[in-house]
């Protein structure tokens, strides 16, 4: 699936291995947090770099221990409607000082992609035939912002600041 | 409605939609084309409604033409088919309470000017 | 885009280029959107929270559109703009909403994006008038001009308005979300029927402060709010609401729309853990970042400055005489007519409410007309109320007989504020696609049948309120007597309740009897008023008063005695 950074189709590095699959131990790869809940010694010792994948029901609190193990962390989105994802990235970056990526998987559209730029996710994993350009759009098309978030961002005042347009 | 008319109640079934581009009540007349008066909608026997629904749906769709599509009850009454729900006889006549606004305001409608 | 002055005087929030830069870019973007739903690229499913965002349902006959008035203020510039837009885009006429906003029942889908850049011109939008996101931000409707007023409700509100403005955290809630402000001594708001309800009140030394009550909200499951914190200070007030709002995000039910609401999580949780988790999250939260900066309050503030009131005595000799020469003009004056906070002004409410007519609307023409008199007789502004009447906030006692004749004439000088005919009704199922009954006929018949203004007068302050369905919309859970459609078996029947009260010492009100049609809901409304004339005290006890004394009995027994 394509995997969209900055607002264009990038390359993706890291792979999903399902429950049950052997996980490879020379490149990066995501796992379920179900998974890493079983199987956390089986991780000792490695050293390619691993991702932990959330369900939107799972809150950043559940691997906020563990953050220190993960390279990326992949938010699930049931739904696009369920938002709780953009509450655990917030949540990962402000509360748990998270600094690595966070993806956001499952089911988003382009029209949510600023808000979760600014919630601070990272990538994103989109549909196949997704269009582009309305990724890409997404970062331009509002250049104004009322409240302080995760993005880079100029205040003009405490309400609003201007959007450093993608 | 009297006895006689709930006897018949679910006989026949229409289909209608909103269409998307301009929210307009529409039904689905015969040969598949969408009209805006329910005197011209085609009337299915139940059994077939449903049959007809999903083909319609999944074309209407498909085509970006209509949302909300689904199949309404409909009854005779003084020998003209008649929505037998109050909403849908709102909703294909106009609101009640602005008669002259909606489709029985441009004679859109299968029967008098009162929806109910 | 042309910009329009929208009213140098009127207590709104004024636009700068920023603002307006912000709102042109959402009006694109809501110009691509629908380009991509019409193209396929967008499905409905997708679409539909995109264009719920910008304030468009699908009803019944026709898209809705509802514009957002900000707190209920607008200037008459804005409303004779929306008085353009529903003679082009619409039948000429629009409807005032419960939240202080305003709908339009006709319009095409294609028409929208320009319908937005209309708004736009004169600083207005449809910005969250719908979708899980925080809605509109509402308060009183006598903001700025109460004598009982303690702090401006509107500087906050517009505080919100911004805050929640495109919140990237907050903008796919497991619900909507209602925020209601009330600064004043009386509740004139229903904060507590709110998902938040502030109280802006001022401590010892005038600083001003907040009591938040959450998890208020009617529908399905009617819940008066709880308070969650007695005092939060000015500087948090942010940080608190966001402390709120993050924990709903992420506790909130999201497996069953009716169990989605807040109130449904405090209730749920307990109001103890609830507050725990809000404490909790607030005290990570604040930090400078969401310190509410006295400058940032002062600069907005200085938008809502007090118009230039002259120096009046407060006794005007030319109202005493219209009062004296003109009875109907006296008892317009003793209904619709509130006491101001400056000397020799009143704040008058024009009532939407004709008798026989459709709660809360108002044709093209009347807007137009009510847009002249605001400029005329109020700065240039008027307020939109949750009871879906209109009000000049800032009228000097010299001119009402003027204001009062002009409305007359247009059928808008109903003098029934607050009284029976003074009815809140949702659209129902004449328009709205989730009704199951009509409420506009039966409201119409009510108010046709209390017509006389002497009638109401005696009858005094009794409200009655009308949903066509269980979500509650026409507020029925806190009428005086409230009214719920119900369908049974396709015929429509209405479910009445009665001792609501929607202020603060806000009740719900119980069922009185099995449901009855619409002709008996009318008598049975003339029979609830007789039997409380009958056993009210010293002439002058409000109806909630002698139906608490004299309970449900003597109700039931007439209304269901030849059962």
């Amino acid at each position: 699936m394509p995997l969209i950074e900055n607002g264009r189709i990038g390359e993706d590095a890291w792979s999903f291995i399902p429950d049950g699959e052997p996980v490879p131990n020379d490149r990066p790869v995501i796992i379920s947090f179900e998974r890493w809940q079983a199987e956390r010694d089986s991780f000792e010792g490695r050293n390619a770099r691993l991702g932990v994948r959330l369900k939107s029901g799972t809150l950043a609190g559940a691997i906020a221990e563990d953050l220190d193990r993960f390279s990326l962390v992949a938010v699930e989105f049931a739904k696009f409607r369920d938002g709780r994802g953009f509450s655990t990235a917030r949540e990962l970056r402000e509360r748990y000082g998270y600094t690595g990526e966070i993806r956001a998987v499952g089911h988003v559209i382009p029209d949510q992609y600023l808000f979760l730029v600014r919630t601070g996710f990272t990538s994103v994993e989109a549909p196949e035939g997704t269009n582009q350009e309305s990724w890409a759009n997404a970062l331009k098309e509002i250049t104004i912002a009322f409240q302080p978030s995760l993005d880079d961002t100029q205040p003009l005042s405490l309400l609003r600041r201007k959007l450093k347009v993608g | 409605m009297s006895a006689k008319d709930r006897s018949k109640e679910g006989s026949m079934k229409a289909i209608t939609a909103n269409r998307l581009r301009d929210g307009e009540v529409v039904f689905l007349g015969d040969g598949g084309r969408w009209v805006e008066s329910f005197a011209e909608a085609a009337l299915f026997p139940r059994d077939e409604a449903d049959g007809v629904l999903a083909a319609a749906k999944e074309k209407a769709e498909r085509e970006r033409f209509g949302v909300d599509i689904y199949a309404f009850e409909v009854v005779e009454q003084d020998g003209v088919p008649v929505p037998a729900t109050m909403r849908e006889r709102i909703r294909t006549a106009g609101p009640t309470v602005r008669t002259d606004l909606g489709k029985q305001a441009w004679g859109k409608q299968a029967w008098g000017n009162q929806a109910a | 885009m042309n910009h329009i002055a929208p009213g140098a005087r009127a207590g709104i929030y004024h636009y700068d280029e920023i603002d307006r830069q912000f709102v042109a870019e959402r009006v694109e973007q809501f110009r691509k959107q629908v380009d991509r739903r019409l193209s396929g690229e967008l499905t409905e499913e997708e679409f539909k929270p995109v264009r719920l965002m910008n304030g468009l349902y699908l009803q019944l006959h026709a898209y809705m559109l509802r514009i957002a008035v900000p707190y209920g203020v607008m200037s008459a510039v804005q409303l004779r703009k929306l008085a353009e837009i529903g003679r082009r885009y619409d039948r000429g006429y629009g409807h005032f909403t419960t939240r202080q906003n305003l709908q339009y029942n006709w319009i095409k889908l294609e028409d929208t994006p320009a319908i937005l850049h209309e708004l736009a011109e004169v600083d207005m939008h449809a910005l969250q008038t719908s979708g899980n996101c925080v809605r509109n931000v509402t308060t009183d409707p006598f903001v700025g001009a109460a004598k009982d007023e303690v702090v401006d409700g509107r500087v906050y509100a517009e505080i919100l308005r911004q805050w929640t403005t495109m919140h990237p955290e907050f903008t796919y809630l497991p619900r909507k979300f209602k925020i209601a402000i009330s600064g004043a001594e009386s509740d004139r708001a229903a904060v507590r029927i709110h998902d938040v309800g502030l109280l802006a009140r001022r401590n010892d030394k005038g600083e001003p402060g907040f009591s938040f009550y959450v998890g208020g909200g009617l529908g399905r499951s009617p819940f008066v709010g709880k308070l969650v914190r007695e005092w939060v200070a000015q500087e948090d007030f942010v940080a608190y609401l966001e402390a709120i709002l993050r924990v709903y995000n992420q506790y909130g039910r999201r497996d069953n729309i009716y169990k989605a609401r807040i109130k449904i999580l405090v209730h749920e949780l307990g109001l103890e853990t609830f507050t725990r988790e809000v404490e909790e999250e607030f005290a990570r939260l604040r930090g400078p970042k969401y310190r509410l900066d006295p400058e940032v309050v002062e600069a907005i503030r200085q938008h809502f400055a007090p118009p230039p009131f002259e120096e009046l005595p407060d006794h005007s000799d030319a109202l005493e005489r219209a009062r004296a020469a003109d009875p109907a003009f006296a008892n317009w004056l003793a209904v619709n007519v509130a006491e101001h906070k400056a000397p020799g002004y009143a704040i008058a409410t024009i009532s939407l409410k004709p008798a026989g007519g459709i709660p809360g609307d108002a044709t093209c023409d009347q807007m137009d007309l009510v847009a002249d008199l605001a400029e005329r007789h109020s700065f240039g502004e008027l307020r939109v109320t949750h009871v879906q009447n209109l009000v000049l906030a800032h009228v000097k006692k010299d001119e009402l007989y003027d204001l009062w004749k002009r409305l007359d004439d247009a059928g808008l000088g109903s003098a029934n504020a607050g009284l029976i005919g003074d009815i809140i009704a949702c659209p129902g199922l004449d328009y709205c696609a989730l009704a199951n009954a009509r409420s506009i006929p039966l409201a119409q018949a009510i108010s046709a049948r209390f017509a006389d203004p002497v009638r109401q007068r005696t009858i005094g302050e009794l409200g009655i309120k009308i949903s066509g369905c269980i979500n509650a919309c026409g507020h029925h859970h806190v009428g005086a007597i409230g009214i719920l459609g119900v369908d049974k078996k396709g015929t429509e029947y209405y479910q009445i309740t009665v001792g609501g009260d929607p202020t603060l010492t806000t009740a719900i009100g119980d069922i009185l009897g099995p449901a009855v049609t619409e002709t008996e809901a009318v008598d049975a409304i003339e029979a609830i008023v007789d039997v409380y004339l009958a056993n009210r005290r010293d002439g002058a006890e409000r109806f909630v008063d002698t139906l608490a004394r004299v309970g449900h009995a003597p109700f039931k027994e007439r209304i269901y005695a030849a059962d």
